[in-house]
């Protein structure tokens, strides 16, 4: 009882202060919480009109289903492959690309910073069109310098077996110049004075690059990238939607979770696959996200998120 | 020789990043020259770099009926407006108390925002709690609601909150005014910079956003213009049947494919314009963002 008039008391003393961060704590219930809370309806036979609490249990039925048929290794295979090339990619290029940005002076750095960031800010529905631009079959870029090489012109929109590969490029267009920047801008913080040293020692460029400025820039890299892996269970919807332009075709590699719970959701309307691959996203996800950031704290304590 | 050497290799690599930016550039040089070629042009010699045919035709069509572009751009800048106010008022309202370590429950609010980073309910509970309860679908709040508070701009509102002289704090206190004028007087003025690096990504949120519309929007008066760029492109004839309903034409005269790549430049194109003027701040916000969160 003393305890608790005690609270009380201190609740008092915060409450201005409480009630300042209030909208946006119920904000985030209403956003974020009460979905979590929603999450039960992996193991309902949802029907809209009974809502979350009204429709019956169905214990693991849905996850049965979800789990017995082909898709589930499928969008699993293809989250993880894919999600899992993506980054080694990207962050290859994108130090490589930083790298050599570090060397030139600040005012062509400039210019291709800006350029390079082009893409960052276009959404991927207009990538969908740039894409559409080079592939398609009758008009498309890529066909007709094929043409012009006697070649014969390929049907990329109906071929699963090209989109690893054209999914990957079109990744790689959108993120590399984002990830490029922030790389560089780990590198603009090395103390310039490493630089003169070497340079008085007769140190080249790339002695410098490689004694110098990768290992400083190893551990923003290292972070990154285990927080890239944390969250390798989540695909960059757009990109796995728009870009293949809904072809059923595609689906074998094109078809991630994300857009496996979409579809499932609005376009099939089967609520129980839908609830139940979002279920497995979600605390895969989850897991995932533990992890990694275990794993950073104990690479080096001060960057762990928790 | 050393200084010689050195310059070859800035030349090598300003050779390698300059290939890398035309590539870059390249897919959008292509999309403006196909908005700007005729249809037979097109058929003739595909999609070249520069258009063969020059003509503006399909900006025509597009500016002949402009009701569902003007439409698309009134949706989101109300969106984006309505949704950056409402999202920053959220934030730095919330990013404030967590920032303030003489508050009781800074921390138990901390946990409660940084754990939506962790763990999500996903797409299909979001749905239901979205259409079921708050009934947003084809409301101006279906495309602004879900998007008011994110926990990740927060926790970098929070961050540079941290860095303020709480001092202030403290000598309006003992002037006597009261927690909430402190915030409206005190600390937001000099959180300025702050909220104008958050106040940035949740405008760039809503205004390149076509998710939301996607999942609750299908009343064509409350279609955002990205979402309108999709419609589209998967179902040309949404745009082109208004067209040839309105102007009696007939559909095989319509240049499809410049009036497609022209609604994606008209789409793109004012944020590709307005992002020099501001990436400074954007490049800011994300190295706080990318290293913390």
């Amino acid at each position: 009882m003393n305890s608790i008039s005690k609270e009380l008391k201190e609740f008092k003393k915060n409450k201005d202060l409480f009630f300042i961060g209030l909208p946006g704590m119920l904000a985030l219930f209403i956003v974020c919480y009460l979905p979590m809370f929603g999450l039960i309806i992996a193991f309902k036979r949802f029907n809209f009109d009974d809502g979350i609490l009204g429709s019956p249990w169905a214990g693991l039925d849905n996850f049965k289903f979800f789990f017995t048929s082909q898709d589930a290794f499928r969008v699993t295979r293809n989250t993880l492959l894919l999600n899992g090339t993506f980054i080694i990619l990207s962050f290859a290029a994108a130090v490589f690309v930083a790298l050599m940005l570090n060397e030139l002076n600040k005012r062509s750095v400039k210019v291709f910073q800006t350029v390079l960031f082009v893409p960052y800010f276009i959404s991927w529905i207009v990538v969908g069109y740039l894409v559409y631009g080079f592939l398609s079959f009758d008009y498309g870029v890529i066909n007709s310098i094929l043409k012009g090489l006697n070649m014969a012109p390929v049907d990329w929109y109906s071929d699963p077996k090209y989109w690893p590969v054209i999914l990957t490029a079109s990744y790689l267009w959108k993120n590399v110049g984002y990830l490029t920047i922030i790389f560089y801008t780990g590198m603009l913080g090395i103390d310039a004075s490493f630089y003169e040293a070497a340079s008085i020692d007769g140190a080249s460029k790339f002695q410098q690059a490689k004694a110098i400025t990768i290992p400083l820039i190893k551990p923003l890299v290292i972070l990154m990238l285990i927080l890239s892996i944390g969250k390798i269970f989540y695909s960059d919807f757009g990109l796995f939607f728009f870009v293949p332009r809904e072809v059923g075709a595609l689906l074998p590699t094109t078809d991630v979770i994300d857009t496996y719970v979409y579809r499932s959701l609005r376009v099939i309307g089967d609520l129980g696959m839908a609830s139940a691959a979002g279920f497995y996203q979600s605390i895969v996800g989850f897991l995932l996200v533990l992890g990694s950031n275990l794993f950073i704290r104990k690479v080096s304590k001060e960057n762990a998120v928790f | 020789m050393q200084k010689l050497r050195s310059n070859k290799l800035n030349l090598i690599m300003k050779f390698i990043l300059t290939i890398i930016s035309v590539l870059t550039l390249l897919p959008l040089v292509y999309l403006i020259s196909v908005s700007f070629s005729t249809d037979a042009g097109i058929a003739r010699y595909g999609y070249t770099l520069i258009p063969r045919s020059f003509t503006l035709e399909g900006y025509k069509y597009i500016f002949k009926v402009p009701r569902p572009i003007i439409t698309g751009y009134m949706v989101s800048v109300t969106v984006t407006v309505l949704g950056t106010a409402l999202g920053l008022a959220l934030s730095s309202t919330l990013a404030y108390v967590m920032a303030r370590k003489d508050y009781r429950y800074s921390k138990a609010t901390s946990f409660y925002v940084f754990f939506t980073m962790l763990f999500n309910g996903g797409l299909v509970p979001t749905y239901i709690v979205m259409t079921k309860l708050l009934h947003v679908q084809n409301t101006i709040w279906g495309l602004i609601i879900p998007y008011s508070i994110s926990p990740w701009f927060t926790m970098i509102m929070k961050g540079f909150m941290e860095t303020l002289p709480f001092e202030i704090v403290e000598s309006a206190k003992i002037d006597g005014a009261g927690e909430f004028k402190t915030f409206v007087r005190i600390i937001l003025p000099v959180a300025k910079p702050a909220i104008a690096t958050v106040g940035l990504f949740y405008a760039f949120a809503y205004w390149n956003d076509w998710w939301l519309a996607m999942l609750y929007i299908s009343k064509e008066s409350l279609i955002p213009l990205q979402f309108l760029l999709y419609r589209t492109l998967s179902n040309l004839s949404y745009i082109l049947n208004n067209m040839s309903s309105l102007l009696n034409v007939n559909m095989s005269n319509i240049p499809s494919e410049s009036v497609r790549m022209g609604m994606a430049v008209i789409a793109a194109g004012p944020m590709l314009i307005l992002f020099p003027f501001f990436q400074k701040h954007f490049v800011k916000g994300l190295t706080v963002g990318s290293v913390k969160g």
